[in-house]
């Protein structure tokens, strides 16, 4: 874990509202797919750093790719970064997906919606790289006009499946209803997108005893375990908290599905 | 030139430590900021059993600052003794244990675990969280039962007692007097001040618990105020906090009377806070040709 200045060497936007940085940093040496960073754009107003997902990882170059939605006041001060502008960063923070889980696995799907797709590129990457085969990417959307944002980089490294919410690309549904469509039943399911994606993911995965690994998030303050603001209602007894709580910054942002109450 | 302190007969290297909640048991921040290099670390509240706290969301960005409804998630004392407390002997730093309780009862039994413990330097009883209903502020805002609460603590405690004021009060200069009377060593002040904030378009709270503590720089001139009260009206030692974020900001509150100081919301902001503080004090004292900190500390 590592706070300092990165610095943005390129700035791209793709789509409505979706924005994206490649950033030099030393964060990048110890990265994984699955994990976070806290961005602080050191205003004197909003003095909270904003929890943005890796989206991919560059160790040789030494640099992190963030994609985020604007949402509000940090995300909208983080899509006016130019190339050359420093940012506070701290990290690379939380778990990070578990890829050795993959191993032996045939026919894994990788479901992300909307702005939960950005953490899944490194993900597939990383599957890819370690020989996975036979990974379905499962891509929903607003709407083809609303911009399918990083679909046609899914598809270097696996098939993509898009669903959006009006039927104006691919299945007209849920990424859980393309994966219905698609008639073939997963074997691992990796996740992250809005509450009631997951929620419907869970209980698909739970139905049929598939492992499912979810990417969740929650408003946070610190990112590094210490305030205890952003916690998951877990279903056993953590060991950090002593408690049937799991803080998603630390023991998360990834959970395995069965593992918490969502 | 001298940034140390004596507070209760105990040597701080410099004034400046954390606000209890802000930095976890410091494990959590040992990756970015050199322990050692801080006055005090003041622990999580902790309390005899594990608290499950409040449901989320539990935070929300302010103007300037921040809503919490933690309520006082912590992991029970004796999972804090064995892990945080034994992690914390590895540092050459005070070690404050914030505690807290739902009874008399339950903040004496967590203050009698800690008697043994070598490497404690100093308690504070949390007595002003404004999000747990029972205990916390409840006994923080009535100045029977402070005074009920810290003669009980006292009795129990082997180490120096703060007691940790809430600001949500009328009169903090006599809630001071109250911990002072019932033999409270130090006071320690201000807790968070209670807010409120609404998400107009759904219509509904940001935080599950309705209400939450607010901290950060936008309540540090009502923490400055409420510390020069403070530090009138009682003799003991006054630790400072409320919104502190620069050495500029630390030394208004020593002249307002503060013996030392602590960052809580600005950790979050910038992990190395503190660490600017303490370079930051040194700078102004050399500055302003001042050796001692006692020559400024109550000026005013």
């Amino acid at each position: 874990m590592i706070s300092e200045k990165a610095v943005v060497i390129e700035k791209e936007q793709l789509a409505e509202g979706i924005y994206g940085v490649w950033l030099k940093t030393a964060a990048a040496a110890e990265a994984r797919p699955g994990q976070f960073v806290m961005l602080n754009t050191g205003s004197e107003a909003h003095l909270l750093g904003r929890p943005i997902s890796i989206c991919d990882i560059d160790r040789e170059g030494g640099s992190l790719r963030l994609v985020w939605r604007v949402a509000g006041y940090g995300t909208g001060e983080m899509s006016r970064l130019e190339s050359g502008d420093g940012i506070d960063i701290i990290g690379p923070l939380g778990n990070g997906f578990d890829i050795s889980v993959a191993k032996g696995a045939e026919n894994i799907a990788v479901m992300g919606g909307g702005i939960g797709a950005p953490p899944l590129l490194g993900l597939v990457r990383a599957l890819h790289e370690g020989g996975a085969e036979n990974v379905d990417v499962y891509l929903g959307y607003r709407s083809a006009a609303a911009g399918l944002f990083l679909a046609g980089e899914f598809k270097e490294f696996a098939a993509v499946h898009i669903a959006t919410d009006d039927g104006s690309e691919g299945t007209h549904g849920t990424v859980i209803d393309a994966l219905r469509s698609g008639g073939k039943q997963p074997e691992l399911i990796y996740a992250c997108g809005p509450m009631p994606m997951l929620k419907g993911i869970k209980q698909y995965a739970e139905e049929r005893l598939i492992p499912a690994y979810i990417s969740l998030e929650e408003r946070m303050a610190c990112g590094v375990g210490a305030c205890l603001g952003c916690v998951v209602k877990t279903r056993f007894k953590d060991g950090h908290s002593q408690v049937e709580n799991a803080r998603i910054c630390t023991e998360g942002p990834i959970f395995a599905a069965k593992d918490v109450d969502i | 030139m001298n940034t140390a302190v004596e507070i209760c007969g105990v040597k701080f290297k410099n004034p400046v430590m954390n606000a209890s909640g802000t930095f976890g048991s410091g494990m959590e921040y040992s990756e970015l900021v050199d322990l050692n290099r801080l006055g005090a670390i003041v622990t999580k509240g902790v309390a005899k059993v594990p608290w499950e706290g409040n449901p989320t969301p539990r935070v929300a960005e302010t103007s300037s600052g921040m809503l919490n409804a933690i309520g006082l998630q912590n992991p029970g004392i004796d999972v804090f003794i064995e892990r945080d407390l034994e992690f914390l002997k590895n540092y050459d730093t005070n070690v404050i244990v914030n505690v807290c309780g739902h009874s008399v009862e339950e903040y004496v039994e967590a203050v009698e675990r800690l008697a043994d413990c070598g490497n404690v330097s100093m308690l504070e009883i949390n007595v002003s969280c404004p999000n747990v209903h029972e205990g916390g502020i409840a006994f923080g805002t009535d100045p029977r039962a402070l005074e009920e609460i810290t003669k009980a603590v006292k009795k129990a405690a082997r180490q120096p007692v703060i007691m940790k004021l809430s600001p949500n009060v009328t009169s903090i200069a006599e809630m001071a007097k109250a911990a002072e009377a019932a033999g409270a060593d130090a006071v320690s002040l201000i807790n968070t001040i209670t807010g409120m904030k609404i998400d107009i378009y759904k219509r509904s709270f940001l935080l599950a618990n309705r209400t939450g503590g607010l901290s950060g720089p936008a309540i540090k001139p009502v923490a400055v105020r409420m510390v020069y009260e403070a530090a009138h009206a009682v003799k003991i030692p006054v630790i400072g906090m409320g919104g502190i974020a620069t050495a500029e900001d630390a030394i208004e509150f020593i002249m307002a009377g503060a013996s030392a100081v602590a960052v809580g919301m600005m950790n979050f902001h910038d992990p190395r806070t503190m660490l600017k503080l303490i370079e930051g004090i040194e700078r102004f004292m050399e500055e302003q040709g001042i050796d001692d900190l006692s020559e400024i500390t109550g000026i005013l």
